[in-house]
């Protein structure tokens, strides 16, 4: 048998029929929803007068539309949003999904509950109509997002008619410095590779700085696969992965835990493997990182800065004409003299119990800028509750930041947690798109230290001058 | 579907580069529950001012290219989320065939799945096209998905690569889904060989 990647291995096992042209009939283990883009899909269904094929696999949670203060539990004000909602809980007792609505503990942002319930399992092949799938990808699971006929064809047939990618491997050599995480990793690669630079691609993250990421970390790193143009993001399992699993409510147990164990070790790529790409990054080599422009390859440590359009070449000369103007910056401006309004700590790629950890570390005894606005929101009301339990919330609280309840928030702007035209906000989400966390909102993406750090001297900030 | 077999229209230049699905259709109309009518919010922050007033600049908004059916762009077209919405309201305004240097991935398989077709081609091929479209409303483009070639406004003829499997589904409008349902038998094999070999899924 000729040497295969992780990528490969995955997709094999999970083949049902291929076409001549090498189209592909893929099985599909897991199948996430939320409110924003299945509505349509449900709506298609009855229509064909057909049915949910797995509903035991298929797993719905409202995110993208849900406030998160605390007066939520009176119902969503919004109408539109509060429509999308109670679709989406008819839909799901309808169809007989399982089902986690607004107001359950275990409610989160999609990417978050899934690994949380142990839904999310290595080598599994993992669908969402959402981007940012890719999270999945942290325990070794074909993970990647598709679109609402998609969802529709997967609730229809549990599986996607594929063509396979090509196999590209980043590898991030030696260990990261102090204050440098896995976000500065993911943003870091997308700086050096662009937005396009993963099309066409199934990336998989190797070398001893992913290995020493926690599941939280890994999930980080995945989670903007995307942003850096890769249909999914992989990280082979390993005990980290396992010791997550083990005893979540959907994880196997007994002597299935020992069967799938079994097969979960044999899930790497072989050491012989072709590789139609390769990146290799010293993980010494990364510093704390922060977006300047409107695309996430707008990537710079902090002690650069502003660049010139003049910089870049081809079409990426307007483009940073355009993002200068829009971010109204500055060429040459030192990156850590760009003042802030706003910090937003939170979103499926920083909304996780050790990114709040890192972030109240640095906050611990301090208190936000004069006049700033700063929230934290949770990933999910179970990282939310160990937060709490932990002594977090209340270390964000007396530093000045807002506490709230679990959901996608100013990652996307969908529901009240927007920014305003010319608002500026360091942000530990995944995209700084025009307009993308509120119509003239300037978005800088950063890890959560670099977002507390800001927090505390209202502009961005290194983060090592604070450990 | 709605097939896609020949289309000669008006092309629309957007010379921009990563343009994104925030751009195509911001957030706020994604709350809707139905699949049409987005078209009047097609690139809505570009489109219209904070009062809603049209940007005359915005090409969509200058009266050669109202009635676009062909949009030409930069490199990375569709970046970021995996909302549908964004070709619904492509498709929703008119535009049937988009052309750029390259796509995303969600984007561009989103594009299939609603009659839309979508066209990568080298950086200078495309550079030739933006000219042809920056000619207006009195230059017609020609896209012919049968013989896979674009034909601009002086006949220049461009050939162009597309899956075949995809190409028969746009000719010939087809529901992806129905052709699934048709390899059923298959799907409940592999389920009952999968059931066996990794029961805990």
């Amino acid at each position: 048998m000729s040497a295969k990647t992780l990528y490969d291995k995955i997709w094999d096992a999970h083949v049902v029929h291929e076409a001549e042209d090498g189209t592909s009939l893929l099985y599909i283990d897991r199948h996430l929803v939320h409110e924003v883009t299945s509505p349509q899909a449900f709506e298609g269904l009855r229509m064909a007068g057909r049915q949910v094929r797995k509903p035991e696999n298929t797993i719905a949670v409202p995110d993208h539309n849900v406030p998160t203060t605390p007066d939520r539990v009176n119902g969503i004000q919004n109408e539109e949003s509060r429509i999308q909602v109670e679709a989406l809980d008819k839909n799901a007792k309808d169809f007989g999904i399982h089902y986690y609505p607004v107001n359950d503990v275990r409610q989160g942002i999609v990417h978050i509950v899934g690994p949380e319930q142990g839904w999310t399992l290595p080598g599994m092949t993992v669908v969402c109509g959402d981007s940012h799938t890719a999270t999945h990808g942290a325990f070794g699971a074909l993970a990647h997002g598709i679109g609402t006929s998609e969802v529709e064809h997967v609730l229809a047939t549990q599986t996607l008619i594929q063509t396979k990618s090509k196999n590209m491997k980043v590898e991030i050599t030696g260990q990261l410095r102090p204050g440098v995480t896995a976000k500065d990793i993911t943003l870091s690669v997308i700086g050096k590779t662009g937005t396009a630079g993963g099309t066409g691609y199934v990336i998989e993250y190797c070398g001893e700085a992913i290995r020493s990421l926690s599941m939280e970390g890994r999930m980080t790193v995945c989670n903007m696969a995307i942003e850096g143009g890769a249909r999914a993001g992989l990280i082979a399992p390993d005990e980290t992965t396992f010791e997550y699993i083990k005893g979540r409510p959907h994880a196997p147990k007994g002597a299935q835990w020992e069967a799938a164990l079994t097969w979960w070790k044999t899930l790497y790529s072989d050491d012989d493997a072709h590789w139609d790409k390769v990146i290799t990054i010293k993980g010494e080599d990364i510093a704390p990182v922060v977006t300047w422009g409107t695309s996430p390859e707008d990537v710079l440590p902090i002690t650069d800065t502003v660049p010139s359009p003049e910089d870049f070449e081809g079409g990426k000369v307007d483009a940073a004409k355009r993002a200068l103007e829009y971010m109204g910056l500055t060429a040459g401006q030192k990156l850590s003299d760009i003042e802030i309004d706003t910090v937003f700590i939170g979103s499926c790629t920083n909304g996780r119990i050790e990114d709040l950890r890192a972030a109240a570390e640095i906050l611990k005894g301090k208190k936000i800028k004069d006049g700033l606005r700063a929230m934290v929101v949770p990933g999910s009301g179970l990282v939310r509750a160990q937060a709490e339990e932990e002594g977090l919330a209340d270390i964000f609280k007396e530093a000045g930041f807002e506490w709230r309840l679990a959901g996608c928030s100013m990652c996307l702007a969908m529901n009240p947690d927007q920014l305003s035209p010319g608002e500026r906000c360091a942000a530990t989400s995944n995209r700084n798109f025009e307009g993308r966390q509120g119509r003239g909102g300037r978005t800088h993406l950063m890890s959560p230290q670099m977002a507390a750090a800001a927090a505390v001297t209202g502009k961005l900030t290194d983060v090592r001058d604070l450990i | 579907m709605e097939k896609f077999e020949k289309l000669t229209g008006i092309a629309a230049p957007l010379p921009l580069i990563n343009v994104d699905t925030d751009m195509i259709i911001p957030k706020q109309f994604l709350k809707t529950i139905k699949r049409s009518g987005l078209g009047v919010n097609l690139f809505d922050e570009m489109r219209y001012d904070d009062d809603g007033n049209e940007i005359p600049d915005f090409v969509l908004n200058k009266p050669q290219y109202r009635e676009s059916e062909i949009l030409v762009a930069g490199d990375n077209f569709g970046c970021g989320s995996s909302r549908e919405h964004a070709p619904w309201a492509i498709k929703d305004f008119g535009i049937r065939c988009v052309i750029a240097p390259s796509f995303a991935d969600i984007f561009f398989n989103n594009c299939f799945k609603n009659g839309i077709l979508p066209i990568a081609l080298p950086q200078d091929q495309i550079d030739v096209l933006m000219k042809d479209a920056e000619k207006g409303s009195n230059a017609r483009m020609i896209v012919d998905l049968e013989n896979q070639t674009i034909t601009t406004s002086d006949g220049e003829v461009f050939p162009f690569e597309v899956d075949q499997f995809k190409k028969h589904c746009l000719l010939e409008g087809l529901d992806d889904i129905g052709l699934t349902m048709e390899k059923a038998p298959a799907i409940d094999a592999f389920e009952a060989k999968a059931g066996t070999e990794r029961p805990w899924v």
